[in-house]
């Protein structure tokens, strides 16, 4: 009886969820009448639009994912080494993306950086990209922060920082040689997972005007008919890759531990 | 020597943590703490509580009644259909690999938000959509001339439901597992029915954290505008999105009151996700 209820339940979920998916699949192979193609896909390639957009995205997220490591990671190791004190501190403001709607931050970026301020970031194209950086780095902070923090709560911090010091290193060394090799997995998850976040991200790009991805989206979504099905399931893709990236970098980090 | 221990004794530590600090001073604090003050600033820039006040006209008080009946419908369906899903993953004598299937594909829906979600609903039950087209083809039902409209307040929560469900599969699932089996054993001991344990112990060890998820999940549907702009073209009026539009236009023609309206959706989203953070650390006590 509950078995069968189970895969009710289990079953209800799959026609929930693949319906859609299937769904958006085969209207975006719909293009050319009376038969499935791939028409749409390549109108989408072939757009200029879609080329910039994207590159844009992508360059976007892979500047996020360095400028979070470098702000995260050396932090997390501070506080955890010699600061202890200030950890629920930084669990608070780490929290805090979460609260607040990310369409209030931008609207505060738009007010503190506008261009008669003393910080007049929103005033040239790369002031203006640095801050979308920065705001991508603030959404992806909670994710990046708590797995920086597990990885480095796995391994024993003041031994190896110690061992490293005593053999000469100084402080740079010590973190780009020894902590980062030791939380790589746990770095690698909160990269793909802001990668995910940041390449179809649409109200900080849309409110900033940057042309990115996001935008682009629903603006194909408001002009075309079967393109946008089409991103839908790159999207979908691409999602579906950083995952199973973060699956498999933590699945690779247990080969990697030594037996005790 | 006095001015040596003096120079030692000063938090030198402390400027370890300055660069992480001083982003989120500029990119987090400074900018939300703007945006309050705003809200109780008048155009000359002096004290004032009349924008909150006129956050009470009938546009806007609609726009966050709309928005909250969204929010709460759909963290509620979320809520226990999640529940079920994850019930019947954990205890639900189901074979092992279903698990690790479920659990990375709520991984990948619940970050499928936003606008290709949207594409992906009107793929499915737009005019021409895949299940439009079923149900017409096949079953003779047109679920249009039934009245049907994916722009409207059940059509947005079908979409929403989309990443709720998963989300509360991922913060359930640990949850549940955390049910140990003794609880059950002493309780069968005892002569519970397999009733009375779910609702004199299991359900109460859950309930902080049912309460708590549902919370975040209302948090989480309330601060999105993605999927709602792409679906209905910012012509909803939902508190996020009458923000955006005055974000871009100032449509109600006074900036501080777009502060207002900001800081308003602070207030609710911040309440929420207080509820939840009390009831995991409620939750947690039944966890060592």
């Amino acid at each position: 009886m509950k078995r069968i209820l189970s895969w009710a339940t289990i079953g209800f979920a799959v026609v929930y969820f693949f319906l859609p998916l299937v769904g958006m699949l085969e209207f975006s192979l719909k293009m050319r009448r009376g038969e499935y193609s791939l028409d749409a896909y390549r109108s989408v390639m072939g757009d200029p639009q879609f080329q910039a957009t994207f590159g844009y995205s992508v360059l976007m997220a892979c500047l996020t994912i360095v400028f979070g490591v470098l702000v995260v990671v050396p932090t997390v190791f501070w506080v955890r080494l010699k600061l202890p004190r200030l950890r629920p501190f930084m669990e608070f403001i780490t929290l805090l993306p979460l609260v607040i709607p990310p369409i209030v931050i931008v609207f505060g970026y738009i007010r503190l950086f506008n261009t008669s301020s003393w910080l007049p970031l929103t005033g040239s194209a790369l002031g203006t990209d640095f801050l979308l950086m920065c705001g991508y780095a603030v959404l992806a902070l909670p994710y990046m922060y708590r797995a920086v923090d597990t990885g480095l709560a796995a391994i024993d911090l003041a031994t190896l920082t110690e061992a490293a010091q005593s053999l000469g290193a100084g402080w740079i060394t010590v973190l780009a040689r020894v902590i980062l090799p030791n939380v790589l997995v746990a770095v690698l998850s909160g990269a793909f997972l802001t990668f995910a976040i940041v390449i179809g991200e649409y109200v900080f790009a849309a409110l900033l005007d940057r042309p990115a991805f996001g935008p682009y989206l629903v603006w194909a979504g408001g002009n075309k008919a079967y393109e946008p099905a089409a991103l839908a399931v790159m999207t979908f893709a691409l999602t579906w890759a950083c995952m199973m990236l973060i699956q498999l970098a933590t699945k690779f980090s247990k080969h990697t531990r030594m037996p005790r | 020597m006095r001015s040596s221990r003096l120079w030692r004794a000063l938090p030198w530590n402390g400027l370890g943590a300055v660069p992480f600090l001083l982003f989120a001073l500029l990119f987090l604090l400074l900018p939300t703490a703007n945006i309050v003050a705003g809200a109780f600033v008048d155009s000359d820039g002096g004290f004032t509580l009349k924008n909150i006040f006129n956050l009470f006209t009938p546009e806007i008080m609609n726009a966050f009644w709309l928005s909250i009946r969204l929010s709460f419908t759909s963290a509620l369906i979320g809520c226990i259909l999640g529940f079920a899903i994850a019930l019947a993953v954990v205890l639900g004598g189901l074979p092992g690999w279903i698990r690790g299937i479920v659990m990375t594909f709520s991984g990948v829906t619940s970050n499928f938000a936003g606008v290709p979600l949207a594409f992906a609903y009107v793929a499915t039950l737009g005019r021409v959509g895949f299940v439009t087209l079923l149900l017409r083809d096949w079953f003779g039902v047109n679920i249009y001339a039934l009245g049907f409209n994916m722009i409207s307040f059940w059509g947005l929560v079908a979409a929403y439901v989309f990443f709720q469900i998963p989300l509360m599969v991922l913060i359930i699932t640990p949850a549940i597992d955390g049910l140990k089996r003794e609880w059950r054993e002493a309780a069968e001991v005892l002569g519970a029915t397999g009733g009375q344990y779910w609702r004199m112990v299991a359900l109460p060890v859950l309930g902080p954290s049912l309460l708590g998820t549902l919370a975040l999940l209302f948090a989480n549907a309330f601060g999105a505008v993605a999927t709602a702009i792409a679906l209905t073209g910012s012509l909803l009026s939902i508190a996020p999105i009458l923000l955006f539009n005055q974000i871009r236009g100032d449509v109600l023609q006074d900036p501080h009151l777009g502060y207002a309206l900001a800081f308003a959706m602070i207030v609710i989203t911040g309440i929420s996700n207080g509820v939840y953070v009390v009831m995991r650390t409620r939750a947690e006590r039944w966890i060592k």
